[in-house]
């Protein structure tokens, strides 16, 4: 077994939530003295039975934490908003303490907590990369060194001698993540930091932090985005209410997680016009998933055709109306968009009235996992009229004769059950 | 499934901060780098800001100066103990627009840079000492107009110069004492900033900027050496302009307050420094 790197005890973290004054003036506490002095000696009187003097205006952003992480090992932190992962990390940078509890370190602590927060705007872009650096706790000769491999990753080389206030928010965030990117400890706090930039820059850094990643050194990763802590991280902890939900191995953890999240839903129904979600123009009355044939209850398989089906109501008769479906699975990662094909019911003006649309979904075509529908009506090809996020989930099981002796998740949005040959050949 | 480690890395424990907190000296020096980073930030900024650039750093004390000379030493007639009025007044300008310049920014220091504080660790004490630091470089620049008339009014020091110094330093102990108290509260008391300028101002009154210390006498002129400032800027007079040297009881006790400002500034800033970033 490799070596210690970070040992975590039993740490809690209290938060005091005033929201009445959220800061203290010393006019207050001054002429508050008087006053705090001559109730404090009244409640020692009455409160002579020795009531515990916890408020209710305090939380605990971490409640008992521990566990133990080893050289080498990329730990994923996720959780919902507000579970405690910055906080955390905070600790684990000395920025804050904790009430109780206990941190070794082993090694020096680099973070990257969010990028560009040692900026300053009057400074040049390259006076900026030394000042971000030493803030980041780099010396001067390391940034020497480093110098140019940070302004080309930057990408702003053209830049480096304009004010950073001068520069737009995605050319910020991107020398900033270069210099941090760029720090040599042997562990690495990241929080957020692959959320900044566009696409291009986002897959730049995602391949960066591959590198680090494999370059042996120990990283502790807080992220939204589940497809890349699965893709990036050895290990994954669940952190909910300030507490460890799971801890264990991604696939495993951000599925639990991601389950938690949501709720089957395979039916939904509105016999209620006045109330049913839509516009004045389309209004739904009942949406459902449910296999082919079958009703809504029962549980579905990669091997189970699948029936789903709208009803509607169209209030206006004068426009094309299009419907279409889009198929999300728990990454986030669209499988599918589908929409009614040969139909001359949608090739026409689309007549009022209350109508059912049924897609059928053949077996052997979605992967395993929570899956999640999207509605949306569009008029005249243009105009999104009507959309309706996750108007339906449900989870796909496995099923065992599709398995062949592999057990572990199998890739992609899509696992269809396609044709192959394979024969011998004469040589 | 406890493992052993070569101890190859150093070691960090993070623990509640609990009780005392002594001044970690060790730690201070191995971020002297980031100090003078922030320096110069400081620095650099505040003379990229402002289109005079440097020649503020003159202009303040100057322009000051005049001020004083022409309702002071013309219009109310201050003594000031022989020495041509200007002169008397510049240099006790010189520590003065350093420390009141100081506390303004040093005070701020903290919050200014809360996004800082909130995302990366570091002694948030090199930020009131940067700021304090670099005002200093002012200090130099308005330094050379005194020299200037010095020339002017030919006044020349003695021996007396060697002791300069150590009221230089003097005055930077009181301002990092001042500073570090200022900021610290300021974190602490969002109302800090509106105390500061009339601080300064009730402060200027208790000094011997605008008159000499010679207008006070027995048990009042003690009390008043109570004051750091007063033995910086009598020090200053003494040492570059050669003026009667006030006594050592004046130079001993504000010696003693302005160690005593620092000492305890940098002892209530360690005790409340783990809360910065929860609060700030
Ligand atoms: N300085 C503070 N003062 C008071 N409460 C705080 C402070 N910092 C964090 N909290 C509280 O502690 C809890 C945990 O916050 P934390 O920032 O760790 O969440 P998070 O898991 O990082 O959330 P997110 O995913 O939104 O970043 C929250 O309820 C938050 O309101
Ligand atoms: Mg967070």
């Amino acid at each position: 077994m490799s070596n210690l790197a970070v040992r975590v005890e039993k740490i809690s973290k209290q938060y005091k939530i005033t929201q009445r004054e959220r800061y203290k003036t010393l006019r207050d506490t001054l002429t508050n003295l008087s006053s705090t002095f001559i109730t404090k000696i009244h409640k020692s009187y009455r409160n002579s039975n020795g009531h515990s003097n916890i408020d209710d205006d305090t939380i605990w952003a971490l409640k008992d934490i521990s566990f133990d992480v080893h050289d080498g090992e990329i730990l994923g932190i996720i959780g919902r908003n507000g579970a405690g992962k910055s906080t955390l990390l905070k600790i684990l940078s000395r920025i804050t303490f904790p009430d109780a509890g206990r941190v070794e370190i082993y090694g020096r602590v680099g973070s990257l907590l969010e990028v560009g927060s040692g900026f300053h705007p009057e400074l040049t872009g390259r006076e900026n990369i030394y000042l971000n650096g030493a803030v980041l706790g780099m010396k001067r000769s390391e940034i020497d060194e480093k110098f140019d491999e940070i302004v080309i990753f930057s990408g702003v080389e053209r830049f480096l001698d304009m004010p950073v206030k001068r520069y737009s928010s995605g050319m910020h965030v991107r020398l900033a993540f270069a210099v941090a990117a760029h720090l040599d400890t042997e562990i690495l706090l990241l929080d957020e930091v692959l959320s900044v930039g566009d696409i291009g820059f986002q897959k730049k850094s995602l391949s960066k932090m591959e590198n680090v990643v494999s370059a042996g050194r120990t990283v502790f990763f807080v992220s939204h985005n589940m497809a890349a802590v699965q893709s990036l991280c050895s290990r994954v902890i669940w952190l909910d209410n300030g507490k460890v939900v799971t801890d264990g191995p991604p696939e495993e953890v951000v599925s639990l997680y991601l389950k938690s999240s949501i709720s089957n839903q395979t039916e939904q129904v509105w016999n209620d016009f006045s109330e049913a979600p839509g516009t004045d123009n389309v209004r739904l009355r009942r949406v459902a998933v449910c296999p082919e044939g079958e009703t809504a209850s029962d549980v579905i398989t990669i091997r189970t055709p699948l029936v789903i089906e709208f009803e509607f109501w169209n209030l206006d008769e004068e426009h094309y109306l299009d419907l279409s479906i889009v198929i999300t699975n728990e990454q986030g990662v669209t499988a599918f968009v589908s929409f009614p094909l040969n139909d001359t019911l949608w090739e026409n003006p689309f007549p009022r009235g209350l109508f059912r649309s049924c897609c059928y979904i053949p077996g052997d075509l979605l992967n395993t996992g929570i899956h999640r529908i999207t509605l949306r009506f569009v008029r005249n090809n243009r105009f999104l009229i009507y959309h309706m996020k996750d108007a339906l989930t449900f989870e796909v099981l496995d099923s065992p004769e599709r398995r062949r002796g592999w057990y572990g998740k199998i890739a992609g949005a899509v696992h269809p059950a396609l044709k192959w040959t394979t024969m011998k050949l004469d040589e | 499934m406890k493992s052993t480690n070569l101890s190859k890395n150093p070691v960090t424990i993070v623990q509640p901060v609990k009780g005392f907190n002594a001044l970690d000296l060790k730690e201070l020096f191995q971020y002297r780098e980031l100090l003078w980073v922030f320096i110069w930030r400081e620095i650099k900024v505040r003379y990229k800001q402002t289109i005079l650039g440097a020649s503020w750093a003159v202009i303040q004390p100057f322009v000051t100066m005049v001020i004083f000379s022409i309702f002071f030493g013309r219009i109310v007639n201050v003594s000031s103990d022989d020495i041509p009025y200007p002169i008397f007044s510049y240099a006790a300008l010189l520590p003065w627009t350093f420390f009141t310049n100081s506390l303004r920014l040093g005070s701020n220091s903290l919050i200014t840079n809360s996004t800082l504080i909130t995302k990366v660790y570091f002694p948030r004490l090199v930020l009131p000492a940067s700021i304090v630091i670099s005002g200093l470089l002012d200090f130099c620049i308005s330094f050379i107009v005194l020299l200037g008339m010095m020339l002017f009014y030919g006044i020349y020091p003695g021996l007396e110069i060697f002791f300069f110094p150590l009221f230089l330093f003097q005055v930077v102990v009181v301002t990092l004492g001042a500073g570090i108290w200022l900021s610290a509260l300021n974190v602490q008391y969002r109302d800090v900033r509106y105390v500061v300028p009339f601080l300064t101002q009730v402060w200027l009154f208790i000094t011997p900027v605008i008159y000499p210390t010679s207008l006070l006498s027995g048990p009042m002129r003690v009390l008043y050496s109570l004051n750091p400032m007063v033995g910086v800027i009598e020090g200053f007079r003494w040492t570059l302009l050669g003026s009667i040297a006030s006594g050592k009881i004046i130079f001993g006790m504000s010696a003693l307050t302005s160690l005593i400002l620092l000492a305890s500034g940098l002892l209530y800033f360690r005790q409340v420094e783990k809360d910065f970033a929860d609060v700030v």
